[in-house]
C-alpha cells in the first residue's frame, strides 16, 4: 500500500470523482439532478451506503470465501440501502416521495460494487473508509453541481429559493432528460480540458 | 463437500445478521414512518373530506380491531358532537391498490366526503381520480347502503372518461369501506365514547 489515507480519500475528489471520471453511477446522476435538494440527498445516501458497506465487507474480508464474495458483498449493501429507505422515510419523507425508486436501486449501483469489490475487498478498514468516504463526497459533490446548473437555469431557483427576479423565464429543457445528457456531457468536458494540464 | 458447506454457512451467516439488523431497524422507525404518512400523505386527505370540523381528526384517533388486523379511525367533530368518522379502505385499480379515505357520519349513515390517498395509476388519465375533485364529490350525501358503482356497472357514479377501471377502483373502495362501516358502527360509537375530552 504505498498510498496513505489521506490519498485514499481526496482521489475521490478529483482524480477518481465518480460520475466524471470513473464515469460510473449515471443513471441516478442523470435521473436525480433535476433539483439541489435531490442532488444532496442522493449522494448523502450514497455516501452512507458505501462508508458502511466498505468498512464492513473490509472487516470480514478474510472470512468470505472467494467463490461466494459477489452474493455477500450484495447482502451487506442491500442490508445498508434498506436502512437508509427506512430512516429517510422516517426523517425525511418528502425527499422519500422525490427520490423514490433511485433510494432502492442504490443496491445496484456500480461505484458501491466497484468500490466493494475493487478496494475494500483487498484493503484495511481505514484506508476502506477513507475510500468510502472520498468516493461518497465526490459523488456529492458532482451531483450537487450538475443540480445547481439544472436548477438555476431550468427553473430559475436555488434549493427552492428564486434567484432571478419574476421576469426570469426558465430555461425548462435543462429540468428535462435531454437536459440532463447534455450537462454531463459539458462537465465531462470541462473535467478533460482541466485534467490535461 | 466441506467446501460446499462452507460457502452454505458464509451466505446464511451473512443473511441472518442482515435479517436481524433490519428488523430492528424496521421496529426502531416503524411508528415514525406511519406518522410521517399521516402527515404528508394521510393528512391532508383526510383534512379536505373533514373540511369545517372543529377538532383536530390526526390526533383524535384510535385503532380497532378488525378481524385479523387493525384499522385507524380518525373522528371529526362537527357542531360540538363527533359524529363524524373516516378510514382509509382500498380498491383494485389498474396499476395496483388504490387507497380511499371516506368520511362516515354515523348519526345519518351517509358518506360526508371522499378523498383519494395513495395509488399507481397512470398520471394524466387514471391519476384524475385524486385530481379532479368533481369525481369524488359525487359519493358526497350517498346512503351507506346504497351500491357504489359507476354508471356502465348500473350505479350512479359517473366514471371518469379513459379513466374506467380506475373509477371502478375508487368505487370499490368505497363499498368495502361501507362493509366495514356497517360490521364495525356499534364498536366503534363504543370507541368514541371512550374518547377523553
Amino acid at each position: 500500500m504505498a498510498k496513505s489515507v489521506v490519498q485514499e480519500f481526496t482521489k475521490g475528489l478529483w482524480a477518481e470523482i465518480p460520475p466524471f471520471r470513473l464515469v460510473l453511477g449515471l443513471c441516478p446522476t442523470l435521473a436525480v439532478t433535476k433539483g439541489v435538494e435531490n442532488g444532496i440527498g442522493m449522494g448523502v445516501a450514497l455516501t452512507f451506503v458505501l462508508v458502511c458497506s466498505n468498512v464492513v465487507i473490509s472487516l470480514v474480508r478474510k472470512i468470505i470465501p472467494n467463490k461466494v464474495r459477489i452474493a455477500c458483498f450484495i447482502v451487506v449493501i442491500a442490508t445498508f440501502v434498506t436502512v437508509v429507505e427506512l430512516v429517510m422515510q422516517a426523517f425525511a419523507y418528502p425527499l422519500f416521495l422525490k427520490l423514490g425508486i433511485f433510494i432502492p436501486l442504490i443496491v445496484v449501483n456500480c461505484i458501491v460494487l466497484g468500490r466493494a469489490e475493487a478496494f475494500a475487498a483487498k484493503n484495511g478498514v481505514v484506508a476502506s473508509f477513507a475510500d468510502g468516504l472520498g468516493i461518497g463526497i465526490g459523488y456529492t459533490l458532482a451531483l450537487t453541481t450538475l443540480a445547481i446548473i439544472r436548477e438555476v437555469f431550468g427553473n430559475g431557483t436555488f434549493y427552492n429559493i428564486p434567484v432571478f427576479g419574476p421576469s426570469f423565464k426558465p430555461f425548462a429543457f435543462m429540468v428535462q432528460a435531454p437536459g440532463a445528457f447534455v450537462c454531463l456531457g459539458l462537465m465531462l468536458c470541462i473535467m478533460n480540458i482541466l485534467g490535461k494540464k | 463437500m466441506r467446501d460446499m458447506l462452507k460457502l452454505f454457512l458464509a451466505v446464511v451467516l451473512f443473511t441472518a445478521v442482515s435479517g436481524g439488523v433490519l428488523a430492528a431497524v424496521r421496529n426502531a422507525t416503524q411508528e415514525r414512518i406511519e406518522y410521517q404518512q399521516l402527515k404528508f400523505v394521510k393528512g391532508p386527505a383526510i383534512k379536505k373530506i373533514l373540511e369545517g370540523c372543529s377538532n383536530n381528526p390526526l390526533s383524535d384517533r384510535f385503532k380497532i380491531r378488525d378481524g385479523a388486523g387493525e384499522r385507524n379511525i380518525f373522528v371529526g367533530e362537527f357542531n360540538g358532537k363527533r359524529n363524524t368518522i373516516a378510514f382509509e379502505s382500498f380498491g383494485m385499480g389498474e396499476g395496483g391498490p388504490i387507497g380511499v379515505m371516506v368520511a362516515i357520519n354515523l348519526d345519518t349513515d351517509k358518506v360526508v366526503g371522499v378523498g383519494v390517498t395513495t395509488h399507481k395509476e397512470t398520471p394524466g388519465l387514471g391519476s384524475r381520480i385524486k385530481t379532479e375533485p368533481a369525481f369524488t364529490a359525487q359519493f358526497k350525501g350517498m346512503p351507506i347502503k346504497d351500491p357504489f358503482k359507476v354508471k356502465a356497472d348500473g350505479g350512479k357514479i359517473d366514471a371518469i372518461s379513459g379513466a374506467t377501471i380506475s373509477s371502478r377502483g375508487v368505487c370499490g373502495a368505497v363499498m368495502q369501506s361501507s362493509e366495514v362501516y356497517l360490521r364495525l358502527k356499534e364498536k366503534i360509537i363504543e370507541k368514541i365514547k371512550g374518547l377523553k375530552g
